[in-house]
């Protein structure tokens, strides 16, 4: 079965004076017909660039330098912009960390609504009202009805987060790609926003790119998950084995340098060291210097993603070298 | 304060070379265009005693004959020929341009410098006062800003007049002059600084500062003026845009310093009068030099607030 | 540990003027509004133990930080510190205190000046306190760079060239240039990775270890609270409702606002611990709820937190202030 999106080899650019840097180096995955694929790594590992580049708004002067996105068997990287615009929206929703960047303050949460279902569906305004009551009222705001002409500056913030859902499902899609939709949320809050994202996604059967610096956020939420960094995929597989049994060094020592509440170590696991600019990623494996089983390959070599078992893949020499010893 | 610049860094040149605002000056042709006409205009100015091929305030070295030379044209009488001709009393065009650009610089620069000095201080302390203070200097800032600049300079003007005895008019006319340009500018950084002080407080770094006791003034001037200084550099080089148009506005009014020693302003108001008589060229040179000089210092600041601004880089 | 208490904070309350200008106001009739940031909060700090104060946005703990250190003035309780009163008003006698406490912030990219070299940075609270000279300023700023984990030649160099992880330990080292006792932590590292935020987390434990350092940490995080307290204490709208031994908070939670937090936080775990869900949202703080604070988001609401405010009642190993808890203690007491 095709995926719904397929990511192949995407290389994101961004030309400065100092020389072009390369903040998505061949990141290649797909998203399954209504999975929700986590999306980690520290900041400047290129997670969110990669859900800019998937729906066509990376800022300029970044660029698609290379590879290519497929959305259910048809490439939409190369798409003209009036073409992409139509998918945005309506094949494929957009939930951003800062709800207030996605409303638009001087129109009601009912105008804003109404325009993107009659922008994408052939529906009368009353229809398009109705349906919006009813969406509202499917992300858990009270009283919908009556709130519905509300501005979204009469919302809390979690309120306007709700909205924000409704306002990325208005039209149906297919994927919905949420960036860090609850960081800039109360923790209280956050539980309820992941909750309702992650039912009403489930319910229309529509796929989630979930991107996120948090990794209880994506073992509660998400069905696999991939681990980026330095713009590139160190990792990507079911999200019990990944959080449970990394393989990926990174990964290993990311989960190690999570504090939990259920256990008390004296001391947490660190990584060494920070991860490098884009101007300054080391030759060969980009986590090389901070890697605590480095050897002399990873100086030299970048490893490719092997397949393991579990529908696992990573990206490190340490599996290849084994594949090698096997064959 | 112990010094940590290390030895082995690159020197200031090459750092200076390699830094973002050289380096975007490097890529802006109207930058470099304009930085080479204001220099070159300031320079001639500043070197008009050895660059001027006469001295136009010597009475001595005049000759009435000489008036009206058109350029580049042999004079009817005496045969002499200046590159921009003369004016009625004979003085060569040229020459009283230097010296004027000479008198409209130093007038530009001080005035600047006056209205930063105010400006910086008063809204470095408006803005990290804040309070009664802070509405106090802002109020009369608004107030302020109601009059247009030329209007409140004049009543400036006319009231230091007013103070000052005839005998040194002539003398304190330039410092008058300073004054009333300065005093109708503070307002443009005051209200910079002011805004730029109250970001930077609420800080962290300022707070670490407070945190252990240091001194409300040396937080000022240490931790928040360095902070605050990109966007003064870029209102105070439209300033001294301004500040040589308002000299040039007041002299042509004729308020600003005396003819004696005339000023670009002072040059094209005696211009104007011959204008219409045929004598275009004493209007002409001293208006273009004022206009190359306005124009090439506010295209520099133009350019210095977009390569500050990191939203445009 | 003994039980010398270095720290004491009695009564503390801040509220802040949020009226609209005079004009305004006269215009439209309006009434003078105040925010009550933080009510009655008083707790005691322990030498050499790490107290951790938990809450949401709007609960006031940053308030409560600023007040300690004095970049807030109280506006009613009070602060003493190792048994003299805090009072920033007086010059001399505070500049003593001042030295024995210092403050690490949460963005380390805002808390050094960027236009400093990190030397002069480090130095300024030795220079501020006048407790070295010359060379051997040098020597200890090049000391102290080594120790937070860099290197005594990034003294030369200025902040932007650092990661957001080596400004924090610049900002530790500045920290420490006065050799402090006690160091409130705004949120030490809630700007960084997690990768970088264990680095760090791990070097405030160590030189807590060997300098015996006091902490004051503040935090919105639990698994970081859990981490690095021997107690904490849960805020919520600007009033203290619960304190406790960090592990008796953890594994029996008493006041319903701690237990609704510990509840939010993803498990990483993947235990399939089924969460209660959390219910609605922090209320407006300009108009808190009457009674009890918490009353309307409460599984345990009665009447009478409608209307009365719950006062603090021991717990096994500190206080909580609910009505519930209260009625629950007598019933197992009957």
């Amino acid at each position: 079965m095709t995926p719904l999106l397929s990511v192949r080899d995407l290389i994101v650019e961004f030309p400065t004076r100092r020389g072009t840097l390369r903040a998505l180096d061949r990141v290649s995955f797909d998203i399954a017909e209504g999975e929700v694929l986590g999306m980690v790594g520290e900041s400047g590992a290129g997670k969110s660039l990669t859900g800019a580049a998937i729906i066509g708004l990376l800022e300029p002067p970044g660029r698609i330098a290379g590879g290519e996105i497929w959305l259910r068997g048809a490439r939409i990287d190369n798409l003209p912009r009036e073409k992409m615009r139509r998918i945005r929206g309506r094949r494929i929703g957009m939930v951003f960390q800062d709800p207030l960047t996605s409303l638009n303050p001087l129109y009601t949460v009912a105008q804003q609504l109404i325009e993107t279902i009659r922008t994408h569906m052939d529906v009368s305004e009353r229809e398009a009202r109705a349906r919006a009551v009813g969406l509202l009222d499917r992300v858990g705001i009270p009283a919908a009805a009556r709130r519905i002409d509300d501005y979204p500056h009469h919302f809390s913030g979690g309120m306007r987060q709700r909205v924000v859902i409704a306002l990325a499902l208005a039209a149906e899609p297919e994927l919905v790609i949420a960036d860090e939709p609850t960081t800039a949320l109360d923790v209280s809050v956050q539980a309820q926003i992941i909750d309702v994202l992650k039912e009403i996604c489930a319910e229309r059967g529509a796929s989630v790119m979930l991107i996120t610096h948090d990794m209880g956020v994506i073992a509660e939420t998400a069905d696999r998950v991939a681990v980026l960094y330095a713009g590139r995929l160190a990792e990507i597989g079911p999200v019990r084995d990944v959080i449970q049994a990394a393989e990926h060094p990174y990964t290993a020592g990311l989960m190690g340098s999570i504090p939990t509440l259920t256990q008390e170590a004296a001391r947490l696991t660190q990584i060494p060291g920070s991860m490098p600019r884009l101007n300054a990623i080391p030759q060969g494996c980009a986590f090389n210097p901070r890697c605590p089983r480095v050897f002399d390959q990873c100086r030299t070599a970048r490893p490719e993603l092997v397949a393991r078992a579990g529908a696992r893949q990573v990206a490190c020499w340490l599996y290849e070298k084994e594949a090698q010893n096997v064959g | 304060m112990t010094d940590f610049t290390p030895e082995d860094r690159p020197n200031a040149f090459a750092r200076a070379w390699d830094s973002d605002i050289a380096w975007s000056f490097r890529h802006s042709p109207l930058a470099i265009v304009a930085a080479a006409v204001s220099l070159l205009i300031i320079a001639a100015a500043i070197f008009a005693p050895w660059l001027a091929p006469h001295d136009p305030f010597n009475p001595a070295s005049l000759n009435l004959m000489d008036g009206f030379t058109p350029p580049m044209q042999p004079n009817q009488f005496t045969g002499n020929v200046y590159w921009l001709g003369t004016d009625n009393q004979g003085r060569d065009v040229f020459s009283t341009i230097l010296y004027g650009a000479r008198i409209s610089l130093f007038v530009g620069f001080m005035a600047v410098l006056f209205a930063m000095v105010l400006g910086i201080t008063l809204g470095l302390i408006a803005g990290y006062r804040g309070g009664w203070i802070d509405s106090l200097l802002m109020r009369i800032a608004d107030v302020q800003l109601t009059f247009p600049a030329i209007l409140l300079a004049l009543l400036i003007f006319g009231v230091a007049r007013g103070f000052i005895p005839p005998s040194m008019r002539d003398a304190m006319a330039i410092w008058v002059l300073i004054v009333a340009i300065g005093l109708s500018e503070w307002v443009n950084y005051a209200r910079v600084v002011r805004g730029a002080a109250m970001v930077e407080k609420s800080k962290e770094y300022v707070q670490a500062a407070r945190v252990i006791g240091v001194h409300p003034a040396r937080i000022l001037i240490r931790h928040i003026l360095p902070n605050v200084m990109g966007p003064v550099l870029v209102i105070a080089t439209i300033g001294l845009a301004l500040a040589i148009i308002a000299e040039a506005t007041l002299s042509f009014l004729g308020v600003g310093v005396p003819s004696t020693q005339p000023s670009l302003g002072t040059l094209i108001r005696i211009g104007q009068g011959f204008l219409f008589s045929g004598e275009w060229w004493i209007l002409l040179f001293p208006s273009l030099t004022l206009l190359a000089l306005a124009l090439s210092v506010n295209l520099l600041g133009d350019w210095l607030r977009d390569a500050l601004n990191p939203r445009l880089r | 540990m003994s039980g010398d208490v270095l720290l004491r904070v009695e009564g503390l309350t801040r509220r802040f003027d949020i009226s609209k200008p005079w004009l305004n106001r006269v215009v439209e009739r309006a009434q003078k509004q105040y925010l009550t940031a933080n009510a009655d909060v008083s707790f005691e700090i322990r030498r050499g133990e790490t107290f951790a104060l938990v809450g949401e946005s709007g609960s006031g703990k940053s308030t409560i930080a600023k007040m300690i250190v004095g970049l807030l003035e109280p506006s009613a309780g009070r602060i003493h510190f190792d048994g003299h009163e805090m009072d920033f008003a007086s010059g001399a006698e505070m500049r003593k205190l001042r030295r024995r406490f210092q403050m690490i912030f949460q963005d380390p990219f805002a808390s050094l000046n960027p236009r400093w070299r990190v030397g002069d940075i480090i130095a300024e609270p030795i220079h501020t306190f006048g407790l070295l000279k010359g060379a051997e300023v040098t020597r200890e700023v090049g000391r102290l760079l080594d120790l937070v984990g860099l290197s005594s030649a990034d003294a030369g160099k200025f902040p932007h060239e650092f990661s957001g992880g080596q400004r924090q330990r610049i900002a530790i080292a500045r920290a420490l240039s006065s050799k402090p006792e006690f160091i409130v932590c705004d949120e030490p590292t809630s700007a960084l990775d997690v990768s970088v935020q264990a680095q760090i987390l791990n070097l405030m434990r160590d030189l807590q270890d060997e300098f015996g350092l006091t902490y004051l940490l503040i935090s919105h995080d639990l698994s970081v609270v859990r981490h690095m307290s021997n107690r904490i204490g849960v805020l919520y709208l600007g009033r203290l409702v619960e304190v406790a031994e960090a592990r008796a908070l953890f594994t029996d939670p008493q006041h319903p606002y701690t237990r609704m937090l510990l509840d939010a936080v993803p498990d990483l775990a993947l235990s399939g611990r089924r969460r209660r869900p959390v219910t609605g949202e922090i209320p407006n703080p300009i108009d808190p709820p009457p009674g009890c604070a918490f009353h309307p988001r409460c599984p345990l609401v009665m009447d009478v937190c409608r209307q009365t405010l719950p006062q603090p009642r021991a717990t096994a190993s500190g206080h909580a202030s609910c009505h519930a808890v209260a009625a629950q203690d007598a019933l197992s007491v009957d």
